[in-house]
């Protein structure tokens, strides 16, 4: 299998993550197979392939998300920058990861709160409890996920009275507040339509500014609009990444062309 | 324009159609007789007991003289048990609940447990009496108490404390802890911000309908040596010195409302078991308050909480 780094190695822009000869297993069931990544700080990586293949495993492997159930094995190194600590190390606190790195669910799941409650929810776990403080961040981070003007007179009714889309970009924002420098986005519009996938994927483009991205995504055309760096998954290998243009127009690998020119997957 | 050839049903339609009725009737009769059964029953209670429902038959004290027989020490002590029972068994069955759903690990020692726990929630209840005889009675020698009474009904409960608990725990949908743990929260804070406020409409439930399993229990009473006739009130809960509570009365002896109503059904006036339809009215509508609540609980829940 060719494994190219998405980035070459002490090249701007700079590297947020390496990925590392990482393996995974589902107690015997091996999901990942020797994945070699390198994702770009502030930059939007998307993962694609199709169902299966073992995309979100890998996504959920960036905040340990794996540990929360029994049975399951990382093998191989998942390198953060700029400390280069290996955030797999059974010595690393999967809280400690979690606290940097943000996650977006593919179905919308707001906690049955107050809009206001479900994104400080996260500062109060980090202690913050000043009003002002909370006020603050509340609305900065609802600001950012393009929220604000359709919520902010109504910040204390449950959020489940959001439509679809508002909840997801809800949920973006309940990550945003805890200034995270890295997000992971687990097909974060398969439940949403159109016009609200189109509102997230502009605010994906703003995000990235300062943000560092690792998309998961079925749909190719979205991968191309959001994603600099693409990289494509086929049962459990990464087959190829690279630039986003390249590996759509231009790929290397004989499945990375077929499974974007829809001829599989 | 239809055409009457086209709507005309087979014959083998017809029949099923008509087999279709009859089992619909079928199912109708069935639920009329148990209906009338149970309206039967509570007329019957109404009837008798209903005129004997007067302020004197709650704050008199049970009598040799059917006419002068009063509820008070029955309706205090059913009180009094069931605030023991649920002081020990809510927090007890909740914790236990947490730890099996969310903390233990899943292998055959808990399956063994959460088969014991089913097996548990259906042994008579007067074993139950037994254990609570030999184990809080003559072991750790606390009397023929309320205490004692209290703990046999929690022991009584305790297995569907924790099965309705953790069955609410588990309907909490995993994307919402994970919706927590992405945040950074522990799994404490995941267990204490979402899940269980999320289950607190089932736990709540679960807790009523166990409780109102417990008030209508007397052979596990009756087996640790309740009294079936007593004419006088326990200790006062309170007092004026400090630190003005006591819990004097949790030694003492006391009746429960489903005994006094034993009592007198077995005698042989009339006029005592007219009496008896009277308390059993008073048990009925303290189990269909509990299960009102449940039910009200339950629907506020409801609207509170949605995926």
């Amino acid at each position: 299998m060719v494994n190219c780094p998405a980035v070459p190695v002490n090249s701007p822009p700079a590297i947020k993550a390496e990925v590392k000869q990482l393996s995974f297993y589902y107690g015997a069931a091996q999901a990942l197979r020797g994945i070699n990544l390198v994702i770009a700080g502030n930059q939007a990586t998307a993962l694609i392939g199709p169902s299966g293949c073992g995309k979100t495993t890998c996504l959920r492997c960036f905040n340990r998300m794996h540990d929360l159930y029994p049975g399951n094995r990382y093998d191989g190194q998942i390198v953060l920058y700029p400390e280069r600590v290996n955030i797999l190390d059974p010595s690393i606190d999967p809280l400690a990861v979690r606290m940097r790195i943000g996650m977006v669910f593919q179905k919308p799941n707001p906690f049955p709160k107050s809009l206001y409650e479900n994104v400080a929810y996260g500062l109060r776990i980090r202690g913050v409890n000043q009003r002002s403080r909370l006020d603050d961040k509340v609305e900065q981070a609802l600001r950012e996920a393009a929220l604000w003007n359709e919520v902010k007179d109504r910040l204390h009714e449950p959020a489940f009275h959001l439509s679809g889309g508002q909840q997801q970009r809800l949920c973006i924002a309940r990550a945003l507040a805890t200034d995270p420098e890295f997000l992971l986005f687990d097909e974060p519009c398969s439940a949403l339509d159109p016009t609200a996938t189109a509102r997230i994927e502009e605010l994906l483009a703003d995000l990235k500014q300062r943000i560092t991205i690792l998309i998961v995504t079925h749909n190719m055309q979205q991968a191309a609009r959001v994603s600099d760096y693409t990289a494509f998954m086929y049962q459990g290998q990464l087959i190829e990444a690279g630039k986003t243009e390249t590996i759509f127009t231009n790929p290397a690998n004989k499945l990375t062309e077929d499974y974007v020119t829809g001829r599989f997957g | 324009m239809p055409s009457s050839t086209s709507l005309k049903q087979p014959l083998s339609g017809a029949s099923q159609k008509r087999l279709d009725l009859l089992v619909s009737l079928a199912g109708l009769l069935a639920m009329l007789v148990s209906m009338v059964v149970l309206l039967l029953l509570l007329a019957g209670l109404v009837v008798d007991g209903g005129p004997y429902l007067s302020w004197k038959f709650f704050t008199s004290y049970p009598s040799r003289f059917p006419e002068a027989a009063g509820i008070l020490p029955a309706w205090v002590g059913t009180l009094l048990v069931m605030t023991v029972t649920a002081v020990a068994a809510i927090p007890l069955g909740i914790a236990a609940a947490v730890h099996l759903e969310e903390y233990a690990p899943k292998n055959w020692l808990t399956d063994l447990i959460e088969i014991n726990m089913a097996n548990l929630a259906g042994v008579p209840s007067i074993v139950y009496g037994l254990l609570a005889l030999s184990l809080f009675v003559y072991q750790l020698r606390l009397g023929q108490s309320i205490l004692t009474a209290g703990l046999t009904l929690a022991l009584l409960i305790l297995p569907i404390v924790v099965m309705t608990t953790r069955e609410a725990l588990r309907a909490v949908p995993q994307s919402i802890r994970e919706a927590a743990f992405a945040l950074g929260a522990t799994k404490w804070q995941t267990i204490r911000h979402h899940a269980l406020p999320a289950a607190t409409g089932g736990i709540l439930t679960g807790l009523i309908l166990a409780l109102s399993r417990a008030i209508g229990e007397s052979a596990p009473l009756m087996t640790i040596g309740a009294l079936s006739f007593i004419a006088f009130l326990p200790h006062e809960p309170w007092r004026p010195d400090f630190p003005f509570v006591s819990f004097e009365w949790l030694l003492d002896p006391f009746t429960v409302m489903p005994i006094q109503m034993f009592n007198w059904v077995s005698r042989p006036q009339e006029a005592f078991h007219m009496k008896a339809a009277g308390a059993g009215l008073v048990l009925m509508a303290m189990t269909l308050a509990m299960n009102g609540l449940a039910i009200y609980l339950r629907a506020r829940h409801r609207k509170r909480i949605q995926w």
